[in-house]
């Protein structure tokens, strides 16, 4: 297995869909299929997945030599509540964490605002004597006579997990480990989650319940993951499983099963990855991935080939999309806005006659109006089908009819009724709102990070993300898009670009001016270790690379900066360097330094990452296309206003080189291309779509 | 060409959008903790009329309405037609800006084809004014440091250097408020810039349809939630622990057809200590309240604000005038919407909570004035803590939670990295929360001492300790705030001295309850026996509970 991999199989299990790809030695994709996840048991409609693509392309299970899996079943099991039953296990005097959160409400006006459940209810949130402080000295011993009450107290609470989250664990393990120790001599069976090892960064109330989100999931993945496994070894396959992680990397069924929280939205991480490695193929620095598809839209800012990382995100939001009203979970992961908008969405008219859309969406049962299976409300895809922009013959490979009458029907009776609008018009005011909505959350996105929105290349792919690339871009300022080949699963090709890796970040508050550069040299070496060790198994023999961060701020203010250092033990002369680095930062974002004040770090980070797969050739092709024949369908123009003939064009039908000037759609099975009128759209050598806006219309 | 209604949304939505996004740069760049973990700022954008189109729901609502009045304020006293492009004018008098010295208030004009066509304006909380600092032992405005009157901040781009010099010189914290008036700066910028792209890319010259539609359909909005109402005038009179004395507030809710008067009349005068309210604070704190059941679903603007008038004495501590001392304003500010909910719950006695604890436990904590000679570690931490808010109609309260203010609490993992401390303990109060149908929500118990051999200083000036939150409609109130150091109780507000090895215990307030106890859901009741929030003992003598 130390050869180079000649044929890789992603799998990405989604709520609905189950996304498969099989790529060669030289990343072709050989086959991709949408199947129907079976949400009873998952693994059979990845097998199913897996078979057709073996199937369709000719090959066999044993020529497999790579195999990368991504799941939601982590995050649907904490959405929908699956999990085991967990208990808690503090300090003494702290019973209360979940509860008292950061005293806050996530909504300034909702008087009648209900909190989100964190799983643990007070009644199984047990304490136990002992303490450490914050530089991780004992103040006061673990009080081991208190175990056997304990054991009876989770014996009587009839748990399946234990998450034990003490103060300051970060900094010194010990009493979490002797407790786990203890407590696993006495009930054997007893899943225990540590917080020093799920995510060991200071603040309580995020470390505790990402404990506990983690001792949720684990039983229900670890029965998940073994069963994958000998499902799939039992039709043939001999090559290890990989699993794709929240934060971009792979990782081995080992590690997933141990911290399976790190597995939550590992499908949507996928898709940055995709958008990463097409921005390095393309030289793009400056990027905006947008992965539209039925229920939401997920937007990710892409600087020098590198998806944006965060520290935390939120699950199981009391209100969707509402940020604070979730559970947040305190691990590495790609961070995306995530905002209810996608072709399911449903638009509606408020009180004060303005148009609404989503986050409520149809799904995909009943779906949309126009796809005839029983929806009556309008929803993003059904303003598109009455602005002429959906083929009714070819969507879904005409697996799927479209009732355009249906669509209009809906739009008319629920949107433009209200508002006096004829179909058109009300269609158009839809598309308007959803399509601000998604500009101003990048816009928003983009602020909150520092950064710019305006220079940035779009990659649009998912269902809808290529036939709204075009007004959300314009509303974004965004001048060019790029919609990669095989859009309609571009996560689950994201999956086989991504490296095997591991990122550990861990909480050590100092100050630059004291900072002891020999214990943090110790303290940098035992992370390294430990994320080399989680790498190394799902790697053998591979050359590793380290990437190493602090996060640093100015002494009061609330926001770190991530800053690199040096892949090497640290000396003295580098913190003038971390100086420089952070105030060099600092600027860019702030536009000025504030000489005089204290600096000083959090947090600080190790990645560690086995070589991504080689990056692909340019393919070129030969001929031409002939855009003056074309077929022609009449669309509602979104920059005249105007109903126009509008080009359709099969992808396939596209050769390197072929412009094509808007309006025009470019159709293929999983997804269609809306070049608006203010666009031209340039097929490349490696299949991608580019759209470029004409620079008259740029005023 | 007329817009069509859909533009005039989509444009709509991207001012709330462009002020969201000023908010967020502002806290992104603060520099005062109060910014960070309380949102403790506000953006807007504005006609050239001075009218408020759109402003950032961010953590507090001491900004509604004072900003709103603050640029029209300004707009009076300074020209459009002298203004410059790269102009920007501030002020923190408390009476125009936001009710005491550290809020700077700073407007700028917007330029679009060489005219101006509109505000920007932004409100941050800066650290320090120097004077006797945050806390309400002034005895007038000028014990409380520096107030600079409404002025030409940067004229054409160009700062004024002597200005922000007096600035720092007044202030124990300079680079910290250098660093916050330049983050007020790029803000306005930020959100004139997006302003001018927004009407390029709109191919719009001015703001007036925009304007118009914003308000007039506001308004509207507002107008009918209100008419909705049942009509008349309601009183209520809430009493506070005041500093050293307990202060009677007074308001009378006047519900007419098209708006809502408010009328402090009867409130008590103005106290020596700077607990005073100006009433631009007060209204904002009771127009919030009042916004959260008539009308939430509307933006703020000067349209949905319109309706909502608020008037009291001068002299009153809820109108107070210069020069009464108003540092810690926020106290009673805090206590507002009770006053008013007491009024509204006569109207519509299904839709308004009990009262709640309201003020939050700010616990300021610095080191001793001789640390330095006794070679103690100096620093400086202001820890947040909230009581229990009052149960609502249909659902319990809401536990250790802040309401009205939007301020987030601390986490004890930072707040010992930050500051010499030890906390032992952090746990719901049992019992605390007003026992009712619905019941109110708990406070907490929190335990301090010093990490070392040290004392320490605090400033209290905290509510409801003499005098808890009340239950509504026959739910019982809620337990009263206490605090102790040592074997001593303290009163809710003053300066004092925490002697090394002493234990600080704050027991924050629990909120009112609604309803007779004894009409609660048993399963309720049972639910919160098992959980531990109410005792079996609670449960017999309050809610008749006879298993």
């Amino acid at each position: 297995m130390h050869q180079t991999p000649q044929l890789r199989l992603a799998i990405d299990i989604g709520g609905t869909f189950t996304d498969t790809v099989l790529m060669d030695a030289t990343h072709t994709v050989l086959a991709t299929t949408k199947t129907p996840t079976t949400p009873d048991q998952p693994a059979l409609g990845a097998l199913q997945g897996a078979q057709y693509v073996l199937q369709s392309s000719g090959k066999t299970w044993r020529e497999i030599t790579g195999f990368v899996h991504g799941t939601t079943l982590a995050t649907n099991a904490l959405i929908e509540r699956r999990g085991a039953r967990v208990a808690s296990i503090t300090n003494e005097g702290f019973r209360d964490i979940l509860e008292i959160a950061y005293e806050r409400r996530y909504s300034q006006y909702a008087i009648n605002l209900e909190k989100p459940d964190l799983i643990v209810p007070r009644a199984r949130a047990f304490t136990i004597r002992g303490r450490m402080d914050v530089a991780g000295h004992e103040l006061t011993p673990l009080d081991e006579t208190a175990l056997p009450a304990m054991v009876s107290a989770l014996k009587d609470a009839d748990v399946d997990a234990v998450a034990i989250c003490l103060l300051h664990a970060y900094a010194n393990p010990a009493h979490e480990r002797r407790l786990r120790d203890l407590l696993t001599a006495a009930l054997p069976e007893l899943v225990v989650s540590v917080s020093h090892e799920v995510s060991p960064e200071a603040r309580e109330f995020d470390r505790l319940c990402t404990t506990i989100a983690n001792a949720y999931i684990q039983p229900l993945m670890a029965r998940y993951l073994t069963d994958l496994k000998s499902l799939f070894s039992a039709e043939g396959l001999n090559c290890p499983i990989l699993m794709m992680t929240a934060g971009g990397g792979m990782t081995t069924l080992d590690t997933a099963a141990h911290l399976p929280i790190r597995l939550v939205e590992s499908g949507p991480a996928g898709g940055a990855i995709l958008a990463a490695r097409l921005a390095r193929e393309t030289d793009s620095r400056d990027v905006l991935s947008f992965d539209m598809g039925g229920t939401t839209a997920k937007l990710c800012l892409i600087d020098n080939f590198r998806a944006q990382t965060a520290r935390k995100f939120e699950i199981g939001r009391a209100e969707r999309f509402v940020k604070g009203s979730g559970m947040p979970v305190r691990i590495p992961v790609i961070e995306m806005i995530e905002i209810g908008a996608g072709g399911g969405s449903i638009a509606a008219v408020d009180r004060l006659g303005r148009i609404t859309v989503g986050p409520k969406s149809a799904g995909s049962e009943p779906g949309p109006a126009a796809f005839g299976k029983g929806g009556t409300e309008p929803t993003v895809t059904d303003a598109d089908v009455a602005q002429g922009l959906i083929d009714e013959g070819r969507f879904a490979e005409g697996r799927l009819a479209i009732d355009r009458t249906a669509a209009e029907d809906a739009v008319r009776r629920n949107v433009g009724a209200a508002l006096s609008l004829d179909v058109a018009e009300a269609a158009q005011g839809v598309s308007d709102i959803v399509t601000e909505s998604m500009a101003s959350a990048g816009r928003m996105h983009a602020v909150e990070s520092g950064k710019d929105l305006g220079t940035r290349l779009m990659i649009a792919f998912g269902g809808n993300g290529p036939l709204h690339a075009t007004r959300v871009a314009r509303r974004a300022g965004i001048s060019r898009i790029l919609v990669p080949r095989d859009p309609g699963v571009g996560s689950a090709v994201g999956f086989l670009y991504a490296p095997v890796s591991f990122e550990i970040i861990r909480s050590r508050y100092t100050t630059l001016d004291a900072l002891d550069v020999d214990d943090l040299n110790r303290f940098f070496d035992a992370m390294a270790q430990e994320a080399e060790g989680v790498v190394r198994a799902g790697a053998p023999g591979e050359t590793l690379s380290q990437r190493r961060l602090a996060f640093m701020r100015y002494h009061g203010q609330g926001h770190e900066i991530e800053i690199p250092l040096p892949d090497r033990p640290l000396t003295p002369s580098d913190i003038q360097d971390l100086r420089t680095g952070f105030e060099a930062e600092y600027s860019r974002q702030f536009s000025r330094t504030v000489p005089g004040m204290k600096i000083e770090v959090l947090n600080w980070a190790v990645s560690v990452s086995a070589p991504s797969p080689a990056l692909s050739a340019a393919n070129p092709q030969s001929g031409t296309t002939d855009c003056n024949s074309l077929e022609k369908r009449d669309i509602l123009c979104e920059v005249t206003g105007a109903w126009r003939k509008a080009a359709v064009i099969d992808r396939d039908a596209l050769t390197t080189g072929a412009q094509i000037s808007g309006p025009a759609l470019i159709t293929e099975p999983q997804t269609t291309t809306f070049v608006s009128a203010d666009f031209t759209a340039t097929l490349d050598a490696r299949g991608n779509i580019w759209l470029d806006q004409n620079s008259e219309a740029l005023s | 060409m007329t817009l069509s209604r859909t533009r005039l949304q989509v444009m709509w939505n991207r001012l709330l959008a462009v002020v969201e996004e000023q908010g967020q740069a502002l806290i992104r760049a603060a520099f005062s903790p109060i910014v960070r973990e309380c949102g403790d700022i506000s953006a807007g954008i504005f006609d050239i009329r001075g009218r408020m189109l759109a402003q950032a729901v961010t953590g507090t609502p001491g900004h509604i309405n004072t900003m709103a009045e603050a640029v029209k304020t300004l707009c009076a006293r300074f020209p459009a037609d002298a203004m410059q492009s790269g102009d920007i004018y501030m002020t923190n008098d408390p009476w125009i800006a936001s009710g005491h010295l550290n809020d700077f208030l700073l407007m700028m004009p917007v330029f679009h084809a060489g005219r101006v066509i509109g505000f920007t304006a932004c409100t941050s909380h800066l650290v320090d004014l120097g004077g006797l600092g945050m806390g309400p032992e002034g005895a007038d405005i000028y014990d409380e440091g520096l107030l600079i009157p409404p002025c030409k901040l940067v004229e054409s781009g160009e700062i004024n250097t002597l200005l922000m010099e007096i600035v720092k010189a007044n202030s124990r914290e300079p680079v910290a408020n250098e660093g916050d008036i330049y983050a007020l700066i790029a803000c306005c910028e930020a959100g004139a810039t997006r302003l001018a792209r927004m009407m390029t890319e709109f191919a719009i010259n001015d703001l007036d349809t925009l304007a118009d539609y914003i308000i007039d359909t506001s308004a509207r909005g507002t107008q009918e939630a209100i008419a909705a109402l049942p009509k008349g005038t309601f009183h209520n009179v809430l009493t506070v622990d005041g500093y050293d004395a307990p202060i009677d507030l007074h308001a009378a809710l006047t519900i007419a057809e098209d708006h809502l008067l408010l009328d402090f009349t009867g409130t008590a005068r103005c106290v020596e200590k700077g607990i005073n309210v100006p009433l631009n604070y007060a209204t904002a704190y009771a127009v919030f309240a009042l916004r959260c059941i008539i009308g939430p679903d509307i933006p703020n603007n000067a349209g949905s604000l319109a309706p909502f008038r608020v008037t009291g004495p001068e002299g009153c501590i809820l109108n107070a005038q210069s020069p009464a001392p108003v540092a810690m304003r926020h106290t009673l500010g805090q206590m507002t919407p009770d006053l008013v909910y007491g009024c509204l719950a006569q109207a519509v006695p299904d839709q308004v909570p009990a009262e709640g604890a309201s003020c939050m436990y700010d616990l300021p904590l610095r080191h001793t004035a001789d640390a330095a000679t006794k070679g103690d570690t100096q620093f400086a931490l202001e820890l947040v803590f909230n009581g229990g808010t009052g149960a609502r109609p249909t659902l319990d309260g809401l536990s250790a939670t802040a309401f009205p203010s939007g301020v987030w609490g601390s986490q004890v993992e930072t707040t010992e990295a930050t500051a010499p401390v030890i906390i032992s303990k952090r746990e719901l109060r049992v019992d605390s929360g007003g026992a009712g149908t619905t019941r109110g929500g708990l406070g907490q118990h929190i335990e301090l001492t010093a990490a070392q051999p040290q004392d320490l200083m605090l400033f209290l000036s905290v509510e409801r300790v003499n005098n808890p939150a009340k239950g509504r409609h026959g739910g019982l109130d809620g337990a009263a705030g206490r605090i102790t150091c040592g074997d001593r109780t303290l009163p809710g507000k003053g300066e004092f001295r925490v002697k090394a090895g002493e234990t600080l215990t704050l027991e924050t307030p629990g909120g009112g309850g609604f309803g007779p106890p004894q009409d609660r859901d048993r399963a309720a009741l049972r639910h919160d026996i098992t959980q531990g929030l109410v005792s079996e003992d609670a449960a017999r003598t309050f809610y008749g509970d006879r298993r």
